[in-house]
């Protein structure tokens, strides 16, 4: 059978800049460093610690989510559940430190067990999504709207739909704390990232989730064990959500289950977009979901801080997203 | 064991939601009373008719394969802006939420079709934006409708003991249902969903079919918005959160499977009145006293029932693929 030769790419195209190519790849780099520049040159005090205080704590719960689904994304999935997640674990820690479930003999252990527990269910859900998804073989975007539908309901029935309002230091130290003058908050968002993005790229898991977001047919041909990744992959993203809802409900001083996390499954695969991994799976960088998440809260201060209303800040995300996106593409034909 | 019929299990899967309404309106006649009353019919069909609307758009774009997360704030916009057009009139307040609501379908048609961008992205863009557009609109506040022009009636009113929206809900069903399988245009839905390559290769206008489901999605849930506005008295920018997701389990439960190609529109309507007479059984479950349930226990129920359905739906696609 005669073959028939792909046309050859003309040479003259490696010689010539390749601008579609460079943005795609460290347009979110470029972006970012722009969006800095116009800043110091336009908004008033803007290089002072308190903005980048504002900015910081503003980002770190939707990084936190976004490291997660940076890794379900990379897998080929969607995860929808994680914004009613964090409402469970937002939920289930006060309830836990001031004594509803069981009385509290001390402060600590109540404290040290509203961290632990609320972060192992969020987790146990977590596991439970990829449960569904490699034992029923629902789709992820079913099966994570299952507990984005129920999720939010139980963290509901948990507290009856009442506000809860605390003051305890000692939670509060990880939405409200300092270490070295850094917010602690920010300080668990580094590590997160670091870890993640040294797991994607050094580890055998990390690869194996590459793999999987690839081929998976040829990843469970050559040996990977699709469903123990998977399963662990949303498991991890549920963990992360538990403790981005800790940080949300320590920063407010209160929990409100109608509130927390909600519309973080959309901010976080904004930030994931924007970031620059593939949607498909098979490619996907941590960093990059860090920066996306930072673009997107720069613009929305950039437009506060000059006047422009929330509302058209929304319209400006919408539009970055498109063509973030539509730069992507471009690398990939 | 034999394996069921690849027929046999279509065939439930799509009617196996008409089952389970039929037995929840059972459940429901014999342990209530006036639960089919006409006071608590109409009021359940008044209620959900916007619901099913988005849901209609939302069957059309989902059996093409692709997905529409922007229908919530669409609708939300349509409210907005028909209720800044309402002191002109019931017909300019209609088409002004409509049109607005098409305005955002061809801007997702546009995205999807031209710059080939996932709908899933797409319309979670549109959906942001659409939701700052209303915001704006409205500049922040839900926005009163005229009460003197008669807008209000197509929330509110009723036709031949009917309730408007009801009507409209009705007409678009089953205008609908006649477009999906009689048309060229339903054959082609469907085809694209099955074999988008495929179809194109044949010569259908694949990408204009696909552009037309966005439209319609969009249309429809600005018409959704119309409703919203004229039955509360208010266009309001922060509602629809969360619709979409309603709107997505509704077609779901209603047997059209979300890669596409399959879908029936008699189904999705079944899929909202099943996932809507859950709110009504359990008001009417408190009502009896046994058992006090707050109505944050809807949301768990209606999850615990999406994943019912979907875990059937998952065993009875992988029987029909086993047996063939």
């Amino acid at each position: 059978m005669a073959e028939i030769a792909a046309p050859a790419r003309p040479a003259s195209r490696s010689l010539r800049f390749d601008w579609k190519r460079f943005l795609s790849r460290y347009g979110a780099l470029v972006a970012l460093v722009l969006l800095i520049l116009f800043n110091l040159a336009v908004t008033p005090n803007f290089a002072t610690w308190q903005t980048l205080n504002v900015n910081l704590t503003q980002v770190c719960a939707i990084v936190i989510v976004g490291v997660g689904m940076t890794l379900v994304i990379a897998t080929g999935g969607i995860d929808l559940s994680v914004g009613s997640l964090m409402a469970i674990a937002g939920a289930l820690a006060p309830l836990i430190f001031m004594g509803r479930i069981v009385s509290m003999p001390h402060l600590y252990a109540g404290v040290a067990l509203a961290f632990v527990i609320p972060v192992l269910v969020a987790g146990a859900f977590g596991w439970f999504n990829g449960w569904l998804i490699t034992r029923l073989r629902i789709q992820p975007i079913i099966a994570t709207l299952v507990l984005f539908i129920a999720g939010r309901g139980i963290a509901q029935v948990m507290t009856n739909g009442n506000l809860q309002v605390f003051k305890v230091e000692e939670f509060q130290y990880i939405g409200l704390g300092r270490l070295f003058a850094v917010p602690f908050q920010a300080v668990l968002m580094g590590v997160i990232v670091i870890g993640a993005a040294w797991t994607l790229r050094r580890t055998v898991f990390g690869r194996q989730i590459l793999a999987i977001g690839g081929n998976e047919r040829a990843a469970r041909l050559s040996g990977v064990p699709v469903v123990s990744v998977k399963r662990r992959v949303y498991a991890i993203s549920g963990l992360l959500s538990g403790i981005a809802g800790l940080i949300v409900i320590a920063r407010n001083s209160a929990s409100d289950a109608n509130l927390v996390g909600l519309g973080m499954e959309l901010d976080a695969i904004a930030a994931v977009a924007v970031g620059g991994t593939l949607l498909t799976g098979g490619r996907a960088t941590i960093v990059g979901t860090l920066l996306g998440a930072l673009i997107i809260q720069l613009v929305r201060y950039t437009l506060l801080a000059n006047g422009v209303p929330d509302a058209a800040a929304l319209v400006v995300k919408a539009a970055i997203i498109v063509l973030a996106v539509w730069l992507q593409r471009q690398n990939l034909s | 064991m034999r394996a069921l019929a690849p027929q046999a299990v279509r065939s439930l899967s799509r009617h196996g939601v008409l089952l389970a309404l039929v037995a929840l309106v059972a459940f429901g006649f014999v342990r209530y009373e006036n639960f089919l009353g006409s006071y608590n019919v109409l009021s359940v069909l008044r209620y959900n008719a916007m619901f099913a609307l988005v849901a209609l758009g939302m069957a059309y774009v989902i059996m093409t394969g692709g997905i529409d997360l922007s229908v919530g704030s669409t609708a939300a916009l349509g409210s907005v802006v028909s209720a800044l057009l309402s002191p002109y009139g019931v017909l300019p307040g209609l088409l002004g939420g409509v049109a607005a609501g098409l305005a955002v379908g061809l801007v997702n048609a546009l995205v999807i079709t031209r710059l080939n961008i996932l709908p899933f992205i797409a319309t979670l863009a549109t959906m942001l934006a659409a939701s700052g557009c209303a915001l704006l609109l409205a500049g922040n506040q839900s926005v009163s409708v005229s009460y003197e022009s008669g807008f209000t009636e197509l929330g509110q009113g009723d036709l031949l003991g009917f309730p408007v929206p009801a009507w409209i809900a009705a007409l678009a069903y089953v205008a609908g249902s006649l477009a999906l399988n009689l048309t060229a245009w339903g054959r082609t839905v469907l085809a694209v969903g099955g074999n988008e390559d495929a179809t194109r290769m044949m010569g259908l206008p694949a990408e204009r079919v696909k552009a037309s489901t966005y439209l319609l999605s969009g249309g429809l849930s600005g018409l959704a918005g119309v409703i919203l506005a004229a039955q509360f008295g208010a266009g309001q920018p922060i509602e629809g959160v969360g619709w979409e997701l309603f709107a997505i389990a509704s077609v779901v439960v209603g047997g059209t499977l979300l890669t596409g190609g399959v879908g029936s529109v008699g189904s999705t309507l079944a899929g909202v009145l099943l996932l809507g007479l859950i709110f009504n059984i359990l008001n009417f479950e408190n009502g009896l006293g046994w058992i006090s349930l707050s109505a944050y226990w809807q949301s768990v129920i209606r999850g615990a029932f999406l994943l019912l359905v979907v875990a059937i739906q998952a065993r009875l696609t992988a029987r029909t693929e086993a047996a063939s």
